[in-house]
């Protein structure tokens, strides 16, 4: 089943097309990579997708619905759920708080207060982030605030997570443990769409990878194929 | 719900609020009427301080538009004064503020930062400026005479709404509505991506903090028996509840409150004692404050208790 | 006919070009300082009253009195930004911090402001009458004063522009107000120049002043009006914007003369209206970036 679709999106800003024409399609159950070089828009698509932006033009429809013009907090209650490049934490509230503002308002129906805290200190779990349930998001290190936007956006039970450079900063060890999650992750049956620049973890982990540049997708295809491009290997050596 | 948080529900301080709440409502019998009407005066800051920091503490959106909201509830007494019981004229006027701020809400929550603090308080400005013209031009006079209510009854009701409010905030903060108000606050784009719709969020809270506002506006307006806009609407209404919340710090909801009693009674002291360098003093303090304790007295007292304690 | 016309444009030119100048002078303030100064009006109320005592003092006339109050109040600005919002700037911790203090504290020095004025000026309404006699243009009867404060408004302000547009130091402010992250990494001074800006502000303030009691009443309470005005004109030609601010102001200005024409009670209620509609409908202003 496609849970995720684009028809021709396009996104202008001023006189600037950040987002032209591009097409996509998303099956439920795989992994996806969205890779291109920096300003190839792929931010910009994520943004359309989860309602931050309008689209100039063009289509969005999550499982056959159509989403675009909807609201941010109306797509994350059908469902998808994203993290930001640059964390967006509640940086003065505890991770605890975080997650649980995240379980008590994400999903459709809404759940009791003991029921959401239950779930919110399973997530931190999930993540292995429950020793430090009481800190404040803004004193944690790097590699645990990516993890905490990982259990905020899982916390609204979502069937379609988009990473946004989510190992972005991270040494090769939090690399690897950010694979692993991601892993563990599909095992649920959440479909994943990410951004990524770490080349290696994005060939060995996606089904699929789609490239955009300039604003249009150029390549679309298995690690294998993209790797043997000769599209994206002029894009990523010629610039 | 904050099971990770500290709050204040020791019964140590439960219990210490209940004697003072006693104190307070006893306080006409034994005291000089000077000091119920000066009660009175505290009351009415300590509301609207208390009412801000219901919306703009956790949110971070600076309203000034509190001069709007108790200046509707003022007028609404005014208007309506003669022909109703007072009762009736309270809730109305806070009712009529709860529906401007629906209003205003609605227009301009999408406006952020300064552009929603200058906004606000030019809504304030506008209905006075436009009041002011009205009332010169089509009725004749401008203000209007209100009925006189004994200050006893005054300060009571005062009691009751303070009462309310702080029960309403309390309440507030420890809900999941206050969680999504402190979410919207310290990240708003996130808040809207975990399913919060802020718009509904931010505006039900301004509404909410709006009502307190006009109840409070309603029954003060006839401790001053003569009104016109100018002192309805006045934008120290506005600027008052910020400065004071400030002073006091809103992380806690002591803050506000101390942080009001305390401003209003040094207003108090000072307009009588320096009537003409009041202003003086209260710019300088202010600008003190702001420098050396940026949190409040909150601040103070937190750094106080880590310094103090080591539990 | 005409000469209400002539008169309704002299005036608006004339409150134009003081609006502008307020206005340039607000923007330069919160543009690179990030600084809403709500004290701006005091500015230039104690620019006005200075040349007040100047004038009924020493006979000092208001002309000279724009030599006088403009460097004099740059200096007041540049110290007090060095000092106040500099040490406020060093001890926030965020940006949003640093703009809800200094705007707080900039409440706190317009009541001490205010209150100096008080206590010097007292509470009356007081006025000039410089140059008040009448002169005749095209068969037309108008003051002398208006017309001199007329030229020096548009005057300053045009010199202002080329000021901005032509010099290097121009550039270089129009650069920091417009983007300050990047005209630090480009090296400028940032400090300094944040400084020097909000002195530029009080400069506008302290030649606005001396116009303003050349032609209309003044009281220690007028302040706060004319930061009100200032900051509309500012949304009015955009955040960010300084030529925006100069082109602003000059259009308020023509609104105002035409409706005080009308109903002098109502010229505030239509810079109300006019602000909250722009912030409704077009929140960027006119040249301010989307």
């Amino acid at each position: 089943m496609r849970i995720l679709e684009g028809k021709k999106v396009t996104k202008h800003f001023g006189g600037l097309a950040a987002l032209h024409y591009v097409d996509f399609d998303i099956k439920q159950g795989e992994v996806v990579g969205l890779i291109g070089p920096n300003g190839a828009g792929k931010t910009t698509l994520f943004n359309l997708i989860s309602g931050s932006l309008p689209t100039t033009a063009g289509e969005i429809r999550y499982k056959g619905k159509k989403i675009t013009g909807l609201k941010p907090h109306q797509i994350c209650k059908m469902g998808v759920a994203r993290t930001f490049q640059s964390a967006q934490l509640f940086a003065g509230l505890t991770v605890f708080e975080n997650a649980l503002a995240a379980s008590l308002f994400g999903k459709k129906r809404s759940i009791s207060v003991p029921d959401a805290e239950r779930e919110a200190m399973e997530l931190l779990e999930f993540v292995e982030l429950s020793p430090v349930s009481t800190m404040l998001a803004k004193d944690l290190p790097v590699a645990n605030q990516k993890r905490l936007e990982v259990a905020r956006a899982l916390a609204t039970k979502p069937e379609l997570l988009l990473f946004d450079e989510v190992m972005a900063g991270l040494n090769p060890t939090e690399v690897a443990q950010v694979m692993e999650l991601i892993i563990k992750i599909r095992n649920t049956g959440v479909t994943l769409f990410l951004i990524e620049h770490v080349m290696k973890a994005i060939m060995s982990i996606c089904d699929r990878i789609i490239v955009l540049h300039h604003g249009e997708k150029i390549e679309e295809g298995t690690p294998q194929e993209i790797a043997a491009s000769q599209k994206v290997v002029e894009v990523y050596l010629g610039e | 719900m904050d099971s990770t948080r500290v709050i204040y529900k020791r019964p140590f301080s439960l219990g210490i609020l209940f004697l003072i709440l006693i104190l307070l409502a006893t306080m006409p019998f034994y005291v000089q009427p000077y000091l119920v009407i000066l009660l009175s005066s505290i009351f009415m800051y300590v509301i609207i301080t208390l009412s801000w920091t219901i919306f703009s503490g956790p949110t971070r959106y600076i309203s000034l538009a509190s001069a709007a909201f108790f200046g509707v509830g003022v007028y609404t007494s005014a208007i309506l004064g003669q022909a109703l019981p007072l009762p009736v004229v309270i809730v109305i006027g806070g009712l009529v503020s709860f529906i401007l701020a629906l209003f205003i809400g609605l227009l301009t929550l999408r406006l952020r930062g300064m552009y929603f603090i200058i906004f606000t308080f030019g809504i304030s400005e506008l209905i006075r400026h436009f009041l002011l013209w009205w009332e010169a031009n089509f009725t004749g006079t401008v203000g209007r005479w209100v009925v006189i209510v004994d200050n006893t009854t005054v300060y009571y009701v005062m009691l009751v709404i303070f009462i309310m409010a702080l029960l309403t905030a309390y309440l507030i903060r420890r809900s999941r509505f206050g969680l999504a108000l402190r979410s919207i606050g310290e990240y708003e784009e996130a808040a809207t991506h975990i399913g919060i719709n802020a718009t509904v969020v931010k505006t039900t809270a301004f509404a909410i903090s709006a009502f307190f506002m006009g109840l409070a506006g309603a029954i003060m307006a006839t401790r001053w028996t003569y009104i016109d806009p100018r002192i309805a609407f006045d934008p120290l209404f506005s600027f008052m509840p910020v400065l004071m919340a400030i002073f006091g710090g809103t992380g806690q909801l002591y803050g506000p409150i101390f942080g009001a009693a305390i401003f209003a009674y040094l207003e108090e002291i000072l307009i009588t004692k320096f009537p003409y360098y009041y202003m003086l003093l209260f710019g300088t303090i202010l600008i003190i404050v702001i420098m050396f304790l940026p949190h409040g007295l909150v601040g103070l007292v937190q750094k106080w208790r880590k310094g103090g304690s080591r539990r | 006919m005409f000469i209400t016309f002539l008169d309704v444009v002299i005036g608006g030119l004339i409150m134009g070009g003081i609006y502008a100048l307020i206005a340039v002078g607000l923007s330069l303030q919160y543009g690179v300082g990030r600084v809403l100064n709500v004290s701006h009006g005091e500015f230039i109320m104690l620019g006005a009253f200075a040349t007040w005592s100047l004038y009924t003092v020493f006979g000092i006339s208001p002309l000279v009195s724009l030599i006088i109050c403009g460097p004099g109040l740059f200096l007041i600005g540049f110290l007090i930004h060095r000092t106040l919002f500099q040490y406020l700037r060093g001890t926030s911790e965020s940006i949003g911090a640093f703009a809800d203090s200094s705007l707080l504290a900039s409440f706190g020095l317009l009541f001490i402001i205010q209150n100096l004025a008080l206590l010097i000026w007292k509470a009356d309404i007081r006025g000039l009458s410089y140059l008040n006699v009448p002169v005749s243009i095209l068969g037309a009867i108008f003051e002398a004063n208006r017309l001199i404060a007329l030229l020096f408004a548009v005057g300053i302000s045009l010199a202002f522009y080329i000021f901005l547009t032509r010099t290097r130091l121009g550039k270089a402010i129009r650069a920091a107000a417009e983007d300050p992250a990047t005209a630090q990494v480009m090296g400028v001074n940032i400090r300094r120049v944040l400084a020097i800006c909000f002195g530029l502000g009080a400069l506008m303030a302290g030649f606005a002043g001396p116009l303003i009691s050349m032609i209309y009443e003044m009281q220690p309470t007028m302040g706060l009006e004319y930061t009100i005005i200032a900051i509309i004109v500012v949304v009015l030609g955009g955040l960010g914007s300084i030529t925006g601010s100069l082109i602003g102001g000059f259009i308020l200005g023509l609104i105002g003369s035409v409706v005080t024409n009308f109903d002098p009670g109502l010229s505030l209620v239509a810079y109300y209206v006019i602000f909250i509609l722009l912030l409704l409908v077009r929140p960027t202003g006119l040249l301010g970036k989307s």
